[in-house]
């Protein structure tokens, strides 16, 4: 039986010289079906991830409208990067919302998932409820945002009047521009909120009996079993999030710009991908995006391995002895 | 341990799992229901060491109080969309009332949206690529999945550690080379850039889906090859019905990514006639909005237009859905 089937080939113990050749034989073939089946994801990765990413390293050091062939500059790009104001502007709104969202994301999926996994049986309910604004697409979203924080007539300063504050102009005022794309990134913590429910529902209900024994009050077991138990889904939701969030676009864009580069707000919501998406695709400057695109992969792997180093001291995943 | 989906189906979470003969009351059962999970405040504690009925009612109450927030909360997170849908049946000058119920209910921002922009083709062209792109991604996925859980290789830890790898790269990088790719084969201005890409399979669904397969038995396959089955035999009539679960997942996720996606169609859609629903809409946008004079009730209404078949999908697929996020993020 396990000499039909694509077993590791184990010639070296096998005393019988055919017996060997013919396994050798079917491993080759198997070697060859297992090639087949992986084919797609081959050909995609040659084409699809493995060129762009050497000709984009190319392109990175050329002048390349499309029209005329690139035009090789050396390294002028990275150069004028670093003289570009609005780089520094997109990059600083980006760091910006991305770092203030993620603490203010982590803590409102928590807090909910805590609050449904305390609701039983009516959590499902309330779990739908909490998804849906993922499924509104984010142009639509966008829109929304718009409306809802308009300066004047909206529904958030509406509301922020009954208590008689005056809200600001958040689609306009440049202060506040990114606090409001913040606020409403929190409408769509539903996907997160769902992963940490599923991670607090499988905490072994002996695991806190035992503290409770031990004489854990709610604080400790908090602290020593439930966060530790779910740190691998809080680790998860961080490093995803984050890499979303250095990439933010839809929103921002549907939102800020308009067709004829026409912007407001000072380009308060002028983040890193707007601006390298203008400049490959609106000014055609691909070289310089290109440059930009590199910029990028280098700032997410940087951010991801920090948050991969301290996460080795801070994550305990089961059937490890923890550190 | 490398199970990912099998395990913890929700729905099943909720169920008691009580030791037996530490809650011998049915009334109690009940509660030790409602509160498992939420054990971290001592409330699953046995009724004999504590005045059972003070006890009891003190649950009740938190329970009453937990439910009473997730309420609100469900009102905060509902009412922006509610409201949207209802700003669409409002006239022009009443879109920024706050009611949710209109004081002039009108279908004429619907028909305007029909004769201002083909509506109808963005929605048709939207539905083709979806389609096109979540069926492919899944069948392609789904094979370079097999192919890394059953067979057993040299390098294939390393092909597959580059699989995750690729998972890891921003789509930036890769964005403009694929333009030129799509643009030198002529395809720029068309709908294909916008799913070929699919047949490929993507790195995520395939490391969700190898998951999965690899906790599928094995004697079966190999029952199978021994009665005469070839590979694709196996793959096909036996490994991918068994695998339907995840398959559900990845094809909902990809119909949500795509139905949804803006920039791709930014980058590679032109004329008006191609359009997607996002692009649409933003299209839209632009010429009621930045412009000049913002035409509220036509993006409003665009906008619930281009929702309402993600929400029916969603409603469709809630419980693939559900179960494919929560699993999604357990090993992450």
């Amino acid at each position: 039986m396990t000499a039909v089937a694509p077993a590791p080939a184990r010639s070296a113990s096998d005393p019988d010289p055919q017996r060997r050749r013919a396994r050798r034989r079917a491993s080759r073939r198997n070697v060859l079906s297992a090639l087949l089946f992986l084919s797609p994801w081959i050909i995609g990765f040659l084409v699809f991830t493995l060129w762009p990413l050497i000709y984009s390293a190319y392109l990175s050091l050329t002048d390349y409208d499309v029209i005329n062939d690139p035009n090789f500059v050396g390294f002028d790009n990275y150069v004028q990067l670093f003289q570009d104001p609005k780089i520094a502007l997109a990059l600083g709104n980006t760091l910006f919302f991305t770092f203030i969202q993620i603490p203010l994301y982590v803590l409102v999926s928590l807090a909910l998932a805590l609050l449904l996994n305390r609701a039983g049986r009516s959590s499902g309910f309330f779990r739908t409820m909490f998804f849906l604004p993922k499924m509104t697409p984010p142009v639509a979203v966008g829109i929304l945002f718009l409306l809802l924080f308009n300066g004047q007539n909206g529904l958030i300063n509406t509301v922020l009047g009954w208590f008689g504050i005056n809200g600001p102009a958040w689609t306009t005022d440049p202060a506040w521009v990114k606090p409001g794309l913040i606020i409403m990134s929190l409408w769509t913590v539903g996907a997160s909120v769902i992963i940490l429910l599923a991670a607090l529902q499988n905490v072994p209900e002996e695991l806190y009996e035992s503290a409770r024994i031990d004489g854990a009050g709610f604080w400790r077991q908090s602290f020593s079993v439930t966060l530790p138990m779910i740190s691998p889904a809080l680790f998860f939701i961080i490093v995803v999030n984050t890499i979303a969030g250095l990439q933010t676009f839809d929103e921002a864009y549907t939102a800020f710009f308009g067709a004829g580069n026409t912007t407001y707000s000072n380009d308060a919501a002028l983040f890193y991908v707007i601006y390298l998406f203008q400049q490959a695709f609106q000014f055609l400057h691909m070289g310089y995006a290109s440059a930009m695109a590199w910029i990028l992969f280098f700032l997410i792997m940087i951010v991801t391995a920090v948050q991969l180093i301290v996460s080795r001291r801070v994550v305990y995943y089961e059937g490890e002895a923890p550190k | 341990m490398s199970r990912v989906l099998p395990q913890g189906t929700p729905g099943q979470e909720f169920e008691p799992e009580r030791e037996p003969g530490t809650v011998p009351v049915a009334e109690e059962r009940k509660d030790a229901a409602g509160s498992r999970g939420g054990g971290a405040a001592g409330s699953a504690r046995p009724a004999s060491t504590r005045s059972g009925r003070s006890a009891r009612r003190g649950k009740r109450v938190r329970r009453v109080v937990v439910i009473a927030v997730l309420t609100l909360l469900t009102v905060i997170f509902a009412y922006p969309f509610v409201w949207l849908v209802s700003a669409s049946f409002k006239p022009r000058g009443e879109v920024f009332d706050n009611a949710l119920i209109p004081k002039t209910f009108t279908l004429d921002n619907y028909v305007q949206v029909w004769q201002e922009a083909p509506v109808g083709l963005w929605l048709l062209n939207t539905a083709i690529v979806t389609v096109l792109a979540a069926v492919t991604v899944t069948l392609s996925s789904a094979m370079v999945a097999w192919g890394f859980s059953y067979f057993r290789f040299r390098g294939r830890g390393a092909l597959f550690a580059l699989v995750l790898g690729s998972m890891m790269l921003p789509g930036a990088v890769t964005m403009i080379p694929t333009f030129l790719i799509w643009n030198g084969l002529g395809f720029v201005g068309t709908l294909v850039p916008l799913w070929a890409g699919n047949l490929f399979g993507s790195a995520f669904y395939i490391f969700l889906l190898r998951q999965f397969m690899l906790g599928l038995p094995r004697e079966l396959f190999e029952a199978a090859r021994v009665d005469g089955a070839s590979q694709w035999a196996v793959f096909w009539r036996i490994a991918v019905p068994l695998t339907r679960p995840a398959l559900a997942v990845v094809l909902v996720f990809e119909v949500q990514a795509v139905w949804t996606d803006l920039m791709r169609a930014l980058i590679y859609l032109r004329d008006s006639s191609t359009f997607t629903i996002p692009r649409g809409l933003k299209s839209l946008v632009d010429a009621f909005g930045f412009g000049g004079e913002w035409h509220w009730e036509i993006i409003v209404t665009a906008s619930v237009i281009a929702t309402i078949p993600m929400i029916i999908i969603f409603f469709l697929g809630q419980k693939q859905i559900i179960q494919g996020v929560s699993t999604s993020g357990l090993k992450g």
